[in-house]
């Protein structure tokens, strides 16, 4: 279990995901430092106009203003804030649930594997998108109505691959001659199988990262999202709908969709150092 | 056969291991069916005692060993440890099982997690059985020096993929041996290492009996091995015991006609030596649907009427129990 915790810092592709990681926690920690202006603040130029869709550089405004006034690069150092929040929380979530699913299930089979199995099914009926919908139609609208459909709907994914790979733990030669040498079944799963299935969780959670921030930036989209935050998704929905493309502001939508790859990106590297670690026969 | 009045450490009476096969749609047509890996087993074993359980692929050898350290429970019948069914046996009555009684692996390179550093792997048991940390290095160097690797502090630090065969198979002895259980069953050790390293394994083992009197069931597949380590042999087929007798007799007098085929398979080291064909067809018959009567008569050179009609029950002839017609009183 110990070597699993273990940050894997001899993989290079590791430790720029987790150089990444570090960036976009810095960003999101000093916003309130590094941003120039109020995210929401509608601005206006030294000539007392609307300071819309001006291009980089221009006035100060490091990456530009959006239709309505607003300071791009304010927008994209706020939106580390929700993106991290959103995608750690929800990621966490999702592969912490799963994770308990699946092993409980395959470990343990029988009645217990087809009770919870079966609800992954339900679960793989809910049609995601909508159900988050009803979530924030019941709740009041926030960005931790994602958090939570994800938690409620997401975790069949991850709970259906993790059993395949419990049932096929189980049957380990190493852990029946743990269980001979007088081993607990919670402590076969913690120190036997639990780390085995660690990597996978990981690049659930990483995935999950993704969905999380794409899903808050379908739910702004459409009204539901929550009206106080900025999140990259948000942003990349607002150049959307202010016709960005066609108007030729790049500066607009790159640099969040970027963003958005970078964040996805760093998850899977930094999965990929940790099967490293838990499978030292590799040895790539 | 020895006659103590100790009572036995071991004993099995009529203990069944059946698994169910086919799915819900084989229940459903009636065809369900369940395979008789260990079907009536009866035998006892003696403080001190090492048995040899001996058959070919198939015959229930292994799954009587898993039952015996209760990695699989007994479907019927009882078996017993030190007086006690150990079906029942749960929570700290079973961790208590779990230390007097251990298993040893056949396969060495899967029966240590490849996560686990060879410190880690015989620092589990102890960890099992509550024994202080400050005790663990001494035990392990102790269990290393009893299965004779060498320089130990070389190895402790190693993972698995990083040994050799026999150097794995002594670990995977140590781990077993190392909370001093008081019997132990050996799951054809030897089978998976390069025949040049197996001698080495054996006389480990035979040591290991020497210097701590632990009671052992030496499966094997094997007559010439089973005859290096134990002097007592139990012969199966297809889940059912055959022939039970010291060893040296079962070699120089096989009574039941397939211990005398088994005998007659080891091979000679003489050149002059003719090898005669085998008296007996080959390949087992189907598990799931095993012939009437004595379930060896389909291959046996000597079956009779009554072969068909009736499973042989144990007759007891000086030292020896065989289950044969041949050798039952009429009646």
């Amino acid at each position: 279990m110990m070597g699993s915790i273990r940050l894997p810092l001899h993989d290079p592709l590791a430790v720029i995901g987790l150089g990444i990681y570090l960036f976009f926690i810095f960003m999101a920690v000093f916003a309130p430092y590094i941003a120039t202006h109020d995210p929401n603040e509608i601005l206006f130029t030294s000539e007392f106009a609307l300071a819309a869709d001006l291009t980089p550089g221009t006035e100060g405004y490091i990456l530009g203003t959006t239709t309505l006034g607003r300071d791009i690069f304010s927008q994209i150092v706020w939106g580390a804030r929700s993106a991290l929040l959103i995608g750690l929380t929800a990621a966490f979530m999702v592969a912490l649930i799963g994770s308990i699913v699946g092993i409980v299930a395959g470990y343990f089979g029988g009645w217990v594997d087809t009770v919870l199995m079966r609800l992954a099914d339900v679960a793989f009926g809910i049609p995601f998108l909508p159900f988050v919908i009803v979530l924030a139609a019941f709740l009041e609208p926030s960005i931790w109505n994602v958090v939570i459909a994800m938690a409620l709907v997401l975790w069949r994914d991850t709970g259906r691959v993790i059993r395949s790979q419990t049932l096929t733990l189980r049957n380990r030669v190493y852990v029946e001659a743990a269980r001979v040498s007088g081993s607990s079944d919670l402590k076969i799963i913690l120190r036997h199988i639990a780390p085995n299935v660690l990597p996978l969780s990981f690049l659930y959670g990483s995935i999950a990262i993704g969905w999380a921030i794409l899903t808050e930036a379908s739910i702004s989209f459409l009204g539901f999202g929550d009206p106080d935050s900025i999140s990259w998704g948000y942003m990349l929905q607002d150049a959307f709908a202010s016709q960005a493309l066609s108007k030729g502001s790049y500066y607009w939508f790159v640099p969040p969709g970027f963003l958005i790859i970078l964040i996805v990106s760093a998850g899977f590297f930094i999965s990929r150092g940790y099967e490293q670690i838990l499978f030292p026969k590799l040895d790539r | 056969m020895r006659d103590t009045q100790d009572p036995p450490l071991i004993k099995l009476e009529a203990a069944e291991l059946h698994f169910p096969v086919g799915g819900i749609l084989a229940q459903l047509q009636g065809r369900s069916t369940v395979v008789k890996a260990v079907d009536g087993v009866t035998f006892e074993l003696h403080r001190g005692e090492s048995v040899g359980l001996l058959g070919e692929s198939g015959c229930g050898k292994t799954s009587t060993g898993r039952m015996l350290v209760r990695l699989d429970k007994a479907t019927g019948g009882r078996v017993e440890f030190d007086g006690e069914d150990i079906s029942a046996l749960s929570g700290d009555a079973l961790k208590r099982f779990r230390s007097r009684v251990q298993l040893i692996f056949q396969n060495p390179f899967e029966a240590l997690n490849p996560r686990f550093t060879i410190r880690d792997v015989l620092a589990e048991p102890l960890e099992n059985a509550r024994i202080p940390k400050a005790e663990h290095e001494d035990r392990i160097l102790r269990a290393m020096a009893l299965v004779k690797l060498g320089d130990a502090t070389q190895f402790m630090d190693r993972y698995p993929h990083q040994l050799s065969g026999g150097q794995l198979q002594r670990i995977v002895m140590a781990r077993a041996l190392i909370l001093e259980p008081e019997f132990v069953v050996a799951d054809e050790p030897v089978s998976m290492l390069d025949v040049s390293v197996r001698a080495g394994v054996l006389n480990v083992f035979r040591d290991v009996r020497a210097k701590t009197g632990i009671t052992a069931i030496y499966i094997s597949h094997d007559l010439a091995l089973v005859r290096y380590v134990c002097e007592r042999t139990i012969v199966m087929y297809l889940g059912r015991i055959v022939e039970d007798g010291p060893t040296e007799d079962i070699v120089a007098n096989p009574l039941h006609p397939y211990t005398q085929a088994l005998v007659a398979a080891v091979p000679v080291p003489h050149p002059d030596q003719s090898h005669e064909p085998l008296p007996i067809g080959r390949g087992a018959p189907d598990p799931r649907n095993p012939p009437s009567g004595c379930t060896f008569r389909d291959r046996c050179p000597r079956a009779f009427d009554r072969c068909a009609v009736e499973a042989p029950g144990p007759t007891r002839i000086q030292n020896r129990i065989v289950h044969c017609h041949l050798h039952a009183p009429e009646t």
